[in-house]
């Protein structure tokens, strides 16, 4: 017991080593490439810290979101300057380090303000106890989910709202370029991944109810299959080319998930209070929608605009 | 206790593959050696890691989710290098060319 | 081992997103280039998750927080959105000053 706490202690410190210095070579670095190239080990492993941490969900986000859908986005920008970008600082050394010991004052001070009110957060702010005591009311039985889709559903509501806005913006600076040219060997694997990685994002979306896993998780799996297809030469990404179904499919987690909180406030519930019998059903119809939402928000995201075949 | 025993071993033996992999990806000279010790050896690697697990799974399913990974991991990698050597491959005909 | 095993990991994991906040905060400040910006800014966020997390984590036999960890996943997810807005539009604008 003792030598395998002493072990957790050793790779504790080498996590966060590598971890720091991952960050510090990322935001240093000169070379632009490098430096998004640092960024993605940065999130990996990161999503090794969250499971240590016993956040399996966050893990499981990091390693989807974090790192591989960031990474995507980043190496987008990239694609059409192969030489090598390098950054320099414009301002005097000074300057530099200065800024240094004045960030490293505001840690320190945020550190000691945090370490002088974590004892009392231990009583006052934690929510762990009440979760876990309202947990067999809400409709699941992972926490995590419980208090997604239920206990805090008002949050999740407004943060698929940001989604959407994002994707608005991201869908009012026009149209994408052409698609990309592919090798045999990368399409074949796109065909072979793109049935799996929807399967796994149902399977992702199921688990989520009583283990780590849910709407995010799997309507990550689905970006993913998405980015595939665009890597693979589909200019489309394999989304809808109708407009109006790409805009339904958008907007389907948010809308429902608002058209459910108001007919329950309608019926008398209060809004977004299910129905314990039904809790299960509501937050599973919600996460179907929010899942496809996702994925294609995510998908369209990495596109960057309107795809070209997209018609009115 | 010998299934255990077993699997320490494996993942010993998985160990060292991937510490190959790792000193080949440091040391070698060009890309593609690098791409060759990091596909064999790590691969390798990966392979003696996941059979040694497969002595601790608890049922088959656990075992099934396992060996899924892997082979994920083993089509992902392959055609992961093979894209990389090529891209490589033909920069540097295009260099030849243009010289 | 045991002067080891004496570190409080919360201590240390709440340590350590705080100085990747830093570290970010002095990137986003500090760089000319906007995804370099970006990319700081987003050590700066994951800053600020593995605080949380860590406040969340109540050491190894006893479940972790689950409130923190719906906000971190929620927050993973806007941050990623943002991040790819963000890129479209200073790519938009690399392209508009490129004409």
């Amino acid at each position: 017991m003792n030598l395998l706490d002493g072990l957790w202690g050793v790779l504790d410190l080498l996590l966060v080593a590598v971890l720091l210095l991952l960050a510090m070579a990322a935001v240093l670095s000169s070379d632009r490439r490098r430096s998004m190239m640092l960024f993605i080990v940065f999130g990996l492993v990161l999503a090794l810290v969250w499971a240590r941490l016993h956040a399996p969900d966050i893990a499981l986000a990091e390693a989807a979101i974090g790192a591989g859908l960031g990474g995507a986005l980043l190496m987008a920008t990239l694609r059409r300057d192969t030489h090598q970008q390098t950054d320099q600082f414009p301002q005097h050394p000074v300057v530099l380090w200065g800024v240094g010991v004045l960030v490293m004052v505001l840690g320190t001070a945020i550190a000691w303000g945090l370490f002088s009110v974590l004892p009392t957060v231990e009583q006052t702010w934690r929510k762990g106890a009440a979760v876990d005591a309202q947990l067999a009311f809400s409709g699941v039985s992972h926490p995590v989910t419980a208090v997604l889709l239920n206990f805090r559903a008002w949050d999740t509501l407004l943060e698929l709202a940001v989604l959407l806005a994002a994707i608005f913006g991201i869908r009012a600076l026009g149209y994408v370029r052409s698609a990309y040219v592919t090798e045999v060997a990368f399409s074949q694997l796109a065909v072979w991944l793109v049935p799996l990685l929807i399967l796994m994002a149902g399977y992702v979306l199921w688990a989520g109810a009583h283990s780590p896993g849910g709407a995010f998780q799997a309507g990550a799996l689905l970006a993913g299959a998405g980015i595939l297809l665009r890597l693979a030469g589909y200019s489309h990404a394999g989304l809808p080319t109708t407009r109006w179904l790409v805009r339904l499919g958008l907007v389907a987690g948010t809308g429902v998930f608002l058209l459910v909180g108001l007919g329950l406030l309608g019926w008398g519930q209060g809004f977004l209070h299910y129905p314990i019998a039904y809790a299960k059903w509501w937050i599973l119809l919600i996460e179907m929608l929010a899942t496809v939402s996702i994925g294609m928000t995510l998908t369209l995201a990495f596109m960057g605009g309107i795809p070209q075949k997209e018609a009115a | 206790m010998i299934l255990d025993a077993l699997s320490v071993l494996l993942l010993l033996l998985g160990l060292f593959f991937f510490v190959s992999g790792l000193l080949g990806l440091w040391r070698f000279p060009d890309t593609f050696a690098r791409l060759h010790a990091l596909t064999k050896a790590d691969n390798l690697g990966l392979g003696l890691v996941m059979t040694g697990l497969l002595f601790q799974v608890p049922d088959v399913l656990w075992a099934i989710k396992f060996i899924l990974v892997w082979l994920l991991a083993l089509v992902a990698s392959a055609v992961n290098a093979h894209l990389i050597a090529v891209f490589l491959h033909r920069q540097q005909e295009g260099h030849d060319e243009s010289a | 081992m045991v002067g080891l095993s004496a570190i409080n990991p919360q201590f240390l994991y709440v340590c350590a997103g705080i100085f990747l906040f830093a570290i970010g905060l002095w990137g986003t400040w500090l760089h000319a280039h906007y995804v370099r910006k970006i990319i700081s800014l987003n050590v700066m966020g994951a800053g600020v998750f593995l605080t949380l997390i860590a406040v969340a984590y109540r050491g190894e036999h006893l479940p972790p927080d689950p409130v923190p960890h719906a906000l971190v996943l929620t927050g993973i997810v806007v941050a990623v959105s943002a991040t790819a807005l963000a890129l479209v539009i200073i790519r938009r604008l690399e392209d508009a000053t490129d004409e």
